[in-house]
């Protein structure tokens, strides 16, 4: 909140709140000097470029590759999506609450599907919770607490670069004061990376073997003797080992990543995974939890959980939420070609997508709405170029393990927010399908 | 010409999360997108060139990508997460959503 | 607002100021009961009606942190209940956890009109106030968990009673809350260890303070600071057998001072061990009735589903285990933790059955309504959805019996309930649902019908089949508008959120900062709550005399 004028021109926010990925520290200090971002400090080298390139790469307002007025724009976009029979909503993991709300409610408006990246990066691991359930906790309390570290199937070196000193490798806390000397850290992966070098000891598994390798496990948890000699690739005693450390740990966590999701299994590696680490409560304390990223996609995943029941992949076509992944995913209805026109918010779809989801996708009447050009934006029907949220435009976003913090707003821009562009667009489309009246009475707040 | 079965791994590199702020059309961020991660040993026995190009191939689609030795185990390769893999990665989720992004099977051959 | 309106003719039940069925006129202008109104005034013609203060749930779950991934545990629930969208009206699911939507419809659909939000870790607070600008119409306000705080309790170690009470004020202050929360003091601390807390004088590990001395000092605090409402405490060993004994200790360790027992029912057990589980209903009631401090909600079990969501981490894991559905956990930095089961109530199990039984018999023994307030500690006895029929079962002997034969047959030989005939009074039932909950909780302008009081109304028709009338209003006002009439929403406006404003009892240490960023993991800048968030909000200034 602390802002101070130290030189001339230059102001200096403190505890800024970082949008790039779900370790969402929230102690950066952003130097704006004449309106612009000069110098970031406490950032990782991933936060410092997100604040420092702001202004590079920015979207500009086109229709049909045209150049328009962000107004044309908007009501362009809005008969697209008042004329659309099945739309689709996606996007969203790197904006903040207000513009998630809004996205909601234009998806009960015109009886949207409305997903978010979470349906290709951790839905599989929602899927599991949603299954079996989790022990899991926050990171204070794995800084505090946690003698025994895993990440499995992650690499929170390149991915989470201040995971391993806030939260969990290094991190000082008040049962481990002495920090790294106090815990132990394993990494298993079917590769060594980065993480690998902060691990004290590295387990390489085959490819595509974590589920057996996770039976194998529960198995000998329950004191059951295995026949086979190796289990992924790894030979029964060096998991007996690591089963051994885990049952004689404090507290214990394991932490995974799309290693376990989007591999063979797919939910049902995070399922084995779950009910091991529930399992070994029996003996002592021991939780897991997923490595989030993608900046608020776990907000996204929040807010639409409290609004219509649930976490992505959501249906209104009824005018009602449905839910059912492998449905309603945007996996499956881009390679169905079942949506008729989409609206793609602070997220690159094209970019990310299997090679028959872009094209269906670019066969459509597609909006794109972000701060940077990509993608999605070079193929979009139109462009709306936004104030980027966390930098231009502040609101409320989640860290990865659920908890709510605020983005400021350190620069202005000349574009609107994302939220204030699905406002514009959602009063368009409601009086085109209202006749100007009985739009649905918004919840959404205004945050500066 | 040989070409060998491998299994594609994704991800997340410090370097394809920085050149992501450079706008996705940046050298940076398309270089290391599209740069293939193999083990020494893999390289020799399939006579392939460090440096060079080689094509992924799966039955959804091939992308050329430059080769680069890499601390990868034998049997796999590894590609950062952007375009160019977005070829090789079938729509089909099995029903659960998510499409087949890590640990699928791709034919390696070199090229020109 | 503004608007004026006369209430004419209809049957007028508030407590709070003598009224019990007397035909009496309201009068209504810019949001409040006024003597008469000063404008020409619409008439809402309430002859052969019921009118009663908007109801008042002084305990339930219904949007926070815990709640909303309680809500995303359960895909499978949600099927059971969908609500499309109207003109006005936004699309929800939900049984067990409705959607926030319709949750807020849900309750004004049964003449609710305050709701208080009743577990909230200090982290996750901001996110309840979000969640909860998404639950239209409803008024309200939400409890802060101190119970198993780090920081309070590295403060009563230290034997520094001055620095809790100042550090509880600046929670209360930074979070905008509305009071003091405790689930299983001292337990949830040692459910981080995998354990929990067998009696009151259980050290809690290195902080070395015992359950009881966190009941002393967070009640002096609460006293001390004046604040509305009295501690709210979900008692040491909810659920287990035999842990009446644990109750009534708790209970006569606060004697002297005001205290809310949250959902008694589930701490009213009796027997050695889950076969001998029995009711110990009356023996709670009667301590209650012979001490007048203390408050309580009964946390009625309904047969059917249910999600068990509290903070109480090491019953949830017993839970877990007995009954081998899934299992949600997560322990929450330097404060709480919250556990997730769901759990499905039947007749024909005895325990099942009993627990039923248990919460009637104190509804029924318990000879005080300002002290006896309907829950069903929502989700987790069972969706607020069924006030209505606890009601039924309250107001009506022959519809109870029938039940009682429906259910386990060990309720009718080992509980007192085949022999209590009292049914209550729509009088009694207007104090349980409104004017005792607003009195507990401090609420001067609700709960009651009198000048000056917010006009949250409820109109319900004049119906035997009770469980039909208080399921079917004929209207619902808030703040003088009318929300709902002929059952179906007619304005969706946002309610308040009601928080207190503690006296200014100094400012914490200076090294209070430092040591907040070493237990924490987030700034201490960033931790309060900006005022601007809450758009629609009252202050209740702590202190006021009650």
């Amino acid at each position: 909140m602390a802002e101070s004028v130290a030189a001339k021109g230059l102001t200096v926010v403190e505890g800024v709140t970082c949008p790039f990925c779900g370790v969402t520290c929230d102690d950066l200090e952003v130097h704006v000097v004449d309106g612009k971002i000069k110098e970031v400090k406490n950032a990782c080298v991933l936060g410092k470029d997100t604040f420092l390139h702001h202004l590079e790469g920015w979207a500009t307002p086109r229709i049909r590759g045209k150049p328009a007025t962000v107004d044309e724009c908007i009501d362009a976009a809005a008969e697209i999506l008042a004329k659309a029979k099945y739309p689709l909503i996606y996007g969203l993991d790197s904006t903040e609450l207000n513009a998630q709300r809004k996205a909601i409610e234009l998806a009960d408006l015109i009886g949207a599907n409305i997903d978010h990246t979470s349906s290709v990066c951790h839905a599989p691991s929602l899927q599991a919770v949603q299954t079996v359930g989790i022990s899991s906790c926050t990171v204070g309390e794995v800084k505090n607490r946690a003698d025994l570290i895993i990440f499995w199937g992650c690499n929170p070196a390149e991915a989470h670069p201040r995971h391993p000193s806030r939260y969990s490798v290094t991190a000082k806390g008040l049962f481990t004061p002495k920090g790294k000397k106090d815990r132990m850290v394993i990494n298993v992966d079917v590769r060594p990376t980065p993480t690998t070098r902060m691990a004290d000891a590295f387990i390489q598994i085959k490819p595509n073997s974590d589920y057996e390798v996770f039976s194998a496990l529960r198995a000998m948890l329950k004191g059951h003797e295995l026949d086979q000699a190796e289990v992924g690739g790894v030979a029964i005693d060096e998991w007996k080992t690591l089963l051994d450390k885990m049952k004689s740990s404090k507290f214990g966590i394991l932490y995974w990543g799309m290693g376990l999701t989007m591999s063979r299994g797919k939910y049902l590696n995070i399922v084995a995974l779950l009910t091991l680490t529930q399992e070994l409560n029996r003996f002592t304390k021991f939780l897991a939890a997923p490595m989030r990223g993608h900046g608020n996609v776990v907000g996204m995943a929040q807010v639409l959980t409290w609004q219509t029941g649930y976490p992505f992949a959501v249906n209104m076509s009824r005018g009602y939420p449905r839910f059912n992944p492998g449905e309603y995913s945007v996996a499956d209805l881009l390679a169905h070609g079942e949506v008729d026109a989409a609206l793609i918010i602070a997220g690159d779809a094209i970019g990310n997508f299997p090679a028959k989801m872009a094209e269906h996708l670019m066969s459509i009447p597609m909006i794109a709405v972000d701060p940077k050009e990509s993608e999605t934006t070079k193929v979009a029907t139109v462009v709306i170029p936004t104030a980027q949220a966390g930098i231009a435009a502040g609101g409320m976003a989640y860290r990865m393990d659920h908890i709510p913090l605020v983005m400021k707003k350190v620069v202005d821009s000349p574009y609107p927010s994302d939220h204030e562009v699905l406002e514009r667009i959602f009063a368009k489309v409601s009086a085109m399908k209202n006749g100007g009246n009985g739009a649905p009475a918004s919840a959404g707040r205004v945050r500066g | 010409m040989s070409e060998r079965r491998f299994i594609l791994i994704t991800g997340r590199t410090m370097k394809q999360g920085r050149s992501i702020h450079l706008g996705k059309e940046a050298k940076e961020f398309l270089d290391e997108i599209s740069t293939l991660q193999m083990n020494p040993k893999d390289i020799e026995a399939l006579k392939l060139q460090d440096g060079g190009q080689v094509q992924l191939k799966t039955p959804h689609g091939s992308t050329v990508v430059k080769l680069k030795k890499g601390d990868i185990p034998e049997g796999l390769v590894f590609i950062a997460y952007g375009g160019f893999i977005n070829a090789l990665v079938g729509p089909d989720t099995q029903g659960t959503g998510m499409p087949n992004t890590k640990g699928i099977e791709v034919e390696v051959e070199r090229y020109g | 607002m503004g608007r004026s309106l006369k209430i004419v003719g209809g049957e007028v039940y508030d407590p709070a100021n003598g009224i019990n069925g007397a035909v009496k006129e309201i009068c209504i202008e810019d949001g409040k009961i006024v003597d008469s109104c000063k404008s020409p005034a619409e008439v809402i013609d309430a002859t052969n009606l019921v009118v009663m203060p908007g109801g008042v749930d002084i305990h339930t779950h219904i949007g926070s942190s815990a709640v909303n991934a309680a809500r995303g545990f359960r895909p499978e629930d949600h099927r059971h209940a969908v609500f499309a969208k109207k003109p006005g009206i936004r699309s929800g699911v939900g049984f067990t956890v409705p959607s926030t939507f319709a949750t807020g419809y849900l309750y004004t659909k049964m003449g609710y009109t305050t709701v208080m939000e009743a577990a909230n870790a200090p982290i996750g607070v901001r996110h309840t106030h979000e969640e909860l600008l998404d639950i239209p119409i409803v008024d309200k306000g939400l409890y802060i968990l101190m119970g198993n705080n780090e920081f309070i309790l590295k403060y009563l170690k230290a034997g520094e009673m001055e620095k809790v009470k100042r550090y509880v004020a600046w929670l209360l202050r930074s979070l905008k809350g509305y009071g003091i929360k405790l689930v299983n003091p001292g337990g949830v601390e040692q459910w981080k260890y995998g354990k929990d807390v067998e009696g009151l004088d259980d050290k809690v590990y290195y902080f070395d303070v015992t359950p009881r001395q966190i009941l002393k000092a967070l009640s002096w605090v609460n006293e001390s600071l004046g604040l509305p409402h009295s501690i709210h405490l979900h008692a040491n060993r909810l659920g287990i057998p035999n842990n009446y004994l644990t109750t009534l200790e708790t209970m006569q360790t606060l004697e002297g001072s005001r205290l809310h027992m949250a959902h008694l029912q589930f701490h009213s057990y009796g027997g050695e061990n889950w076969g001998g589980f029995c009711s110990k209903a009356p023996e709670v009631a009667e301590y209650i009735n012979a001490h007048p401090h203390v408050t309580t909600d009964i946390g009625q079990v309904v047969f059917g589903d249910a999600t068990t969501v509290t903070a109480d981490g090491p019953w949830q894991y017993r839970l877990y285990k007995l009954s081998k559905n899934k299992w949600y956990n997560a322990d929450i930095e330097v404060e709480t933790g919250c556990g997730i089961v769901p759990y499905t109530y039947r007749e024909k199990s005895y325990v099942n059955a009993i627990q039923w039984a248990i919460g009637l018999e104190l509804f029924l023994l318990i000879r005080d309504p300002w002290r006896v307030f309907l829950s069903t500690d929502h989700p987790n006895g069972g969706p607020f959805i069924f006030y209505p029929w606890i009601i039924k079962l309250l107001m009506d002997k022959e519809f109870r019996a029938e039940m009682m034969k429906r259910v386990h047959k060990r309720v009718l030989s080992d509980t007192s309930l085949p022999n209590l005939d009292r049914e209550y009074t729509l009088s009694e039932i207007a104090i349980i649902t409104r004017a005792g909950p607003a009195r507990a909780l401090g609420l001067k302008h609700k709960g009651h019908l009198g000048v000056g009081a917010d006009a949250d109304i409820t109109i319900y028709p004049k119906d035997s089949d009770r469980e039909q009338m208080f399921e079917h209003p004929a209207y619902v006002l808030k703040d003088g508008e009318i929300v709902l009439r002929e059952g179906e929403i007619v304005d969706s406006r946002l309610g308040k959120t009601l928080f207190v404003v503690p006296p200014d009892v100094g400012e914490m240490d200076p090294e209070f900062k430092a040591e907040f960023e070493n237990f924490y993991t987030i700034e201490y800048e960033n931790f309060p709550i900006d005022i601007q968030d809450i758009p629609n909000r009252e202050a209740i200034p702590a202190g006021a005399t009650r």
